[in-house]
């Protein structure tokens, strides 16, 4: 039997593959016919002709549908009967100016160039495009791999007719993958609930997140089938609930996603203000300038957008770290003790870092190119997508906090800082540098402003107001966590992100940053120091 | 000083506040004369242009005080005066809006413009009562009044001071600057409150009730001035700086700290309330932007070049900056910021005291001054 | 302006805050009690089961080693911190852990900080008068006028502080004994019926030490005063009876030759030192 079966194989690779003169020849003039029928019939007729020319079996008959639906399809001027070709299907390569490339759409020849006056385009609409659309997937769900049987059935749910309805019974018995399958099943049960009011089909679409599937239960639920109402208007209950968990999924998702953005943000200040009692109200513009080191990077490395924005973190942070340095050094160090007042100078240095980007650069916004491997989405199901940029923001933003808390806990350096914070005149006592300390904190902070930068020129413009749409955030994420604590950071950060997508909903974008602001304020109200005060004597004073 | 003088006319015998009503009354005066008496082509004419230019700069004096009140004397840098101002601002400029009747684009007699664009078909309530001038007035000063004393009263009573406190104020008027963007408040959204047509029956685009409404300015700044100086004069002006020095300690002594912030905030906020009700007829508009965070830092630089705790040095700081800016965008219009933010940083780091500290005459006079009546009133007693 | 008078007005609920006479309740004796009181920070404990009574007149004085919560007992009595435990009573009538700073000043409790505390930017006489008894409501406080009778007795004040000759210059200019003598002078301007008295001599010299040393004793009898105090020979000085703190609670009390031969005590001192 196996040889039999193995040989049987063996021979028609060799039919496939060896081209079979007549065989062609027969096919040719069948196609031919089929597409002049295309050519000639209304767009009444044109949907069965088509589904005529699928199921011919011609390897060929996807090309021609395709340009078929792009309007790509064209015949030479059968009236130009002189022409050379004249009645010969083509398929426009290139329709730019006035001479056309074609394709001859029977051998594949090149056929050069020929003018737009000789062809003539097969008139197509969009109802037919859809109808085609519903074809090719037939088509697509013979191919081997699996990958695109799935796409080509997620395309036919709702676009099913009764010719199809057959095939895709057959297709569905021979078929392996599951979740082809499932498919498949869901496609038809869509058919099945629309236009025949199937009792048991309703049941298969009851889990479904599908909109068309949607859309056909909710047409049943109008049937005058009592039971048939009955069924649809449960099935689309027991959707709705799935969707509603669907739906908090993705709030949940933005809102982590948008309070991670607020935790790199913010973080930079936390240890600048929670650790060093500096009020940097440039810090927004330190993450401006990570931004446009971005925006640099990729000028420098064009097409190379991925590499660049790779390179951009190390050099980000060390752009905004001497950014930093400078400030600290040309004024902070001036003012030590005198909060209000670094407050005010910082705020001019922020005036002038923007007014600098405005006359050097540009005050238009740059576009940052994001990278293939950032863009896209992962798709949990139907209902449920997460986009990739913020997945990969989310998971930098962890990384940061994450390297922080290991500089801050486990090196010499983040052992200083701490001693420097909780007792000055001690710490330099005891032989730190507290100038040093002082230096390095704040490149520290002012580096992670730019690390900021770099992921913020992801998801946002990159403008010279990038920096001021941040900074009252960031304050704001800062002492409602509790200055001088990293975890504090976090978690305001994270909620506040969440709670200001949980009310935009309800509340529109704008409303609800309002609430939230307002929220903050009274929350200060409640608790002046924050959700993580620091405790103790050190705090008193 | 005299300790032990009635509050409200101490301020008249000090040679400082003589000195500066003197000077004030000058200025007002000569400008409104040269405006009436000359003729428009000589050098000395002060065109119409100019004396609004003056009015909105006296504006701007007043609400520096206003600031100065807050941050010299009590330590408190509000980053969110400026959401006082566009309140007053606001205030005025719903009655002027109520003032145009049926002469805008529309025609409608009630409602104006931007809400027939809308497609309201009512007033908002809180809209009602403003065609009349002495509500729209009293709203100038409860208005921002209101607001100082909740915020006031939820901050200070849970002891938010400092830098925290200068945060949350920004927030506030963040917050508010957001809020007045939406077309659903009822506030003219993006675009804000214009095109008056006139004050109390006075047309506006006269040149008459543009030097009214200067002369009004420089009535207003100085009343306010003499109030600013009766309070930080008295004794709870010196409560005020005992609770910006020692906050703690004042609070030992058996004072409510906190109710001496509310009261001088109040004050403050109303202050700059009635600065901003000026401001907007002489500008002819009010939009959301007076509540941005940058205006209201830029107050505190005024005061910080003028010099802090002097009131004064918050007029002279107001002016000259202000003049400064008008000057700049005029010429070379990029470079203002630039100069703005550079007079932050060289202000803070090498002028902490402002111009006032650069006049040491005149501190030194009101020094002596303070001294000798006292001195000599203790001997007798 | 009404908004604010009403609430300044609420104050008259308080009777207690009517601010001429002190109506603390020292039939009992005591005016000062603190029972079992317990406050922590972070898990350490500052003052750990403290008992303290004080009668009314007494002068005490309070030694211990650094940590031993000496500024934090002054902090709860005072109001500043909040014990997580305990009860603390002025006179029988009043629970000072229902009442905030203002209000047990105002009662009559004065504190003298450990670091002087003065109001720098205002002149010595300005400082007095501010710490002078009367109306501290916001609106008397604004149209207040001096009278005569609280000029002579600022004037008094200064004299017993010896700072006549500086009275108008700004406290900031003073050195270090001059503000501690300064803050004593605004004890004094307070009138109240308990001072608490925190290093009063840190810094002073010899001779300033003798004076601060009379006039302490000399208000005893009309005030009770509390005095923390480093310098042995000061409080052997003045001490009637010494209350030995130690980690938090009593260790010793009695008269100073007592305490000082009390064997936990030296171990106390000797350990610290050895």
């Amino acid at each position: 039997m196996s040889i039999i079966r193995s040989l049987k194989q063996l021979l028609i690779v060799c039919l496939l593959s060896l081209p079979v003169l007549g065989h062609a020849q027969a096919n040719d003039e069948q196609a031919q016919s089929l597409l002049t029928q295309l050519a000639e019939s209304s767009y009444g007729q044109k949907g069965k002709i088509a589904g005529e020319i699928a199921r011919s079996g011609d390897e060929r008959a996807r090309g021609w549908l395709e340009a078929f639906s792009a309007g790509k399809l064209a015949r030479i001027e059968p009236s130009k009967g002189d022409a050379e070709g004249s009645g010969k299907f083509v398929i426009v390569l290139s329709n730019r100016g006035r001479n056309w490339k074609v394709q001859d759409a029977l051998t594949g020849d090149d056929l050069g160039e020929i003018s737009r006056r000789d062809l003539d385009s097969i008139r197509v609409n969009n109802s037919l495009r859809s109808e085609i659309d519903g074809i090719l997937s037939v088509i697509d769900l013979t191919v081997n791999d699996a990958d695109k049987r799935l796409a080509a059935a997620r395309g036919l749910r709702g676009n099913v007719d009764e010719a199809m309805a057959k095939k895709l019974t057959e297709l569905m018995a021979s078929e392996e993958d599951a979740d082809v399958k499932a498919t498949l099943n869901e496609a038809l049960a869509i058919y099945k609930v629309e236009e025949q009011g199937d009792l048991s089909a309703v049941k298969t679409l009851s889990g479904s997140l599908n909109s068309e599937a949607r859309a056909a239960l909710n047409s049943a639920t109008y049937s005058d089938d009592p039971a048939l109402k009955q069924a649809a208007r449960d099935a689309l209950a027991s959707i709705e609930t799935k969707l509603k968990w669907n739906r908090a999924a993705e709030t949940l998702y933005f809102g982590l996603s948008l309070g991670s953005v607020l935790v790199l943000a913010a973080i930079g200040l936390a240890i600048t203000f929670g650790v060093m009692g500096v009020i940097n109200m440039a810090h927004g513009e330190l993450i401006m300038l990570g931004a446009y080191t971005t925006w640099g990077m990729q000028q420098m490395l064009p097409g190379q957008p991925g590499l660049a924005l790779i390179l951009s973190i190390p050099a980000g942070f060390l752009v905004s770290a001497l950014a930093g340095v400078a400030i600290e050094r040309s004024v902070i160090q001036f003012l030590k003790g005198r909060p209000l007042e670094t407050l005010l100078a910082t705020f001019g240095i922020s005036l002038v870092l923007q007014q600098l980007v405005r006359t050097v650069i540009s005050p238009l916004n740059r576009t940052v190119v994001t990278p293939d491997w950032m863009s896209g989405s992962i798709m949990v199901n139907e209902a449920l997508s997460l986009t990739l940029n913020r997945l990969y923001i989310i998971g930098f933003a962890l990384v940061v906090f994450v390297g922080l808390m290991l500089i801050m806990r486990k090196t010499r350096l983040g052992l200083e800082v701490r001693a420097v914070t909780q007792n000055r005149a001690m710490a330099r006592s005891m032989g730190i540098k507290a100038t040093k300390v002082d230096i390095m904190t704040f490149a520290l902070g002012s580096g992670v402003a730019g690390l900021a930068g770099v992921a913020l020129s992801q998801i946002t413009n990159v403008g010279p107001n990038l920096g001021q749409n941040y900074i009252i955030d960031s304050f704001m994420v800062v002492v409602f966590g509790g200055v001088g604590n990293l975890w504090g950071t976090l978690v305001a950060g994270l909620s506040l992100g969440t709670i200001n997508q949980l009310l935009e909903p309800w509340a529109g974008a704008v409303l609800a940053k309002i609430l939230v602001l307002v929220f903050i304020i009274l929350f200060i109200q409640k608790r002046p120091r924050g959700l993580f005060p620091q405790k103790g004597r050190a705090a008193e004073g | 000083m005299n300790y032990s003088q009635s509050w409200l006319t101490r301020p008249f015998t000090e040679r400082s506040t003589q000195i500066f009503l003197g000077v004030l009354f000058l200025a007002v005066m000569v400008v409104s004369v040269l405006h009436l008496v000359m003729p428009e082509g000589s050098a000395l004419y002060v065109s119409s242009y100019t004396v609004t230019l003056l009015g909105k700069y006296l504006c701007y004096a007043l609400l520096a005080v206003a600031v100065d009140l807050v941050w010299g004397y009590l330590g408190i840098l509000s980053l969110g005066h400026g959401a006082f101002f566009a309140l007053g601002g606001y205030a005025m400029g719903m009655y002027l809006m109520r003032q145009i009747g049926d002469r805008g684009v529309y025609g409608d007699p009630t409602l104006p413009d931007f809400m027939v664009f809308l497609n309201w078909d009512s007033l908002p309530w809180y809209w009602h009562g403003f065609d009349m001038a002495w509500f729209a007035f009293i709203m100038v000063l409860l208005a921002p009044g209101l607001l100082a004393l909740v915020f006031g009263f939820l901050a200070f009573r849970s002891r938010v001071t400092g830098v925290y406190l200068s945060i949350i104020t920004q927030a506030l008027t963040f917050a508010l600057m957001l809020a007045f963007f939406r077309n659903e408040m009822g506030f003219g959204g993006n675009n804000g409150l214009t095109d008056f047509k006139d004050i109390l029956g006075f047309d506006l685009r006269t040149d008459a009730a543009r030097l009214g409404l200067f002369i009004a300015t420089g009535i207003a700044l100085a009343v306010g001035y003499v109030i600013c100086r009766a309070i930080v004069t008295s004794k709870l002006g010196r409560v005020s700086v005992a609770c910006r020095d020692a906050e703690a300690r004042t609070r030992f002594l058996g004072y409510r700290v906190e109710r001496v912030q509310l009261f001088v905030f109040v004050v403050s906020a109303m202050l700059a309330g009635v600065a901003g009700a000026l401001y907007v007829p002489q500008v002819g508009i009010i939009n959301p932007s007076e509540f941005s965070p940058l205006f209201s830092i830029e107050i505190v630089v005024w005061v910080a070049l003028g010099g802090r705790a002097t009131l004064y040095g918050a007029v002279i700081g107001a002016i000259i900056v202000n003049y400064a800016k008008t000057v700049f965008t005029g010429i070379l219009p990029d470079a203002w910021l630039f100069a703005l933010g550079a007079l932050f940083v060289l202000v803070t780091v090498f002028l902490p005291k402002g111009i006032a500290g650069l006049l040491p005459g005149l501190k030194k006079k009101t020094d002596d001054e303070s001294e000798a009546p006292t001195s000599g009133k203790e001997a007798t007693a | 302006m009404s908004i604010m008078s009403e609430l300044t007005h609420r104050d008259r609920v308080f009777d207690f805050l009517t601010p001429t006479a002190s109506p603390v309740d020292v039939r009992h004796g005591p005016i000062l009690y603190l029972e079992d009181v317990t406050v922590s920070f972070d898990g350490f404990k500052a003052i750990n089961n403290l008992n303290l009574t004080i009668d009314d007149g007494e002068l005490r004085c309070i030694i211990g080693p650094n940590g031993a919560g000496k500024t934090t007992m002054m902090d709860i009595i005072t109001g500043k911190t909040r014990p997580d435990v305990g009860s603390v009573w002025f006179g029988s009538r009043h629970n000072l852990l229902t009442m905030n700073e203002p209000d047990i000043a105002s009662l009559g409790i004065g504190r003298k900080f450990q670091k002087p505390t003065v109001f720098e930017a205002l002149t010595v006489f300005e400082n007095l008068e501010l710490a002078m008894a009367t109306d501290k409501r916001v609106l008397p406080t604004l149209t207040a006028r001096l009278t005569g009778e609280a000029r002579a007795r600022i004037d008094e004040v200064l004299t017993t502080i010896g700072l006549t000759d500086l009275r108008h210059r700004e406290a900031g200019i003073l050195s270090h004994g001059q503000k501690q003598w300064l803050e004593i002078g605004m004890l004094l301007m307070q009138k109240p019926r308990l001072l608490l008295v925190d290093e009063p001599v840190a810094g002073m010299t010899e001779q300033e030490m003798e004076r601060t040393a009379e006039l302490l004793t000399s208000l005893a009898g009309k005030q009770s005063v509390v005095v923390v105090e480093h310098d042995m020979g000061f409080v052997r000085s003045i001490a009637r009876t010494v209350t030995v703190l130690h980690q938090g609670s009593v260790l010793a009390e009695g008269s100073m030759d007592d305490v000082s031969n009390d064997p936990k005590v030296i171990e106390v001192y000797l350990g610290e030192g050895a």
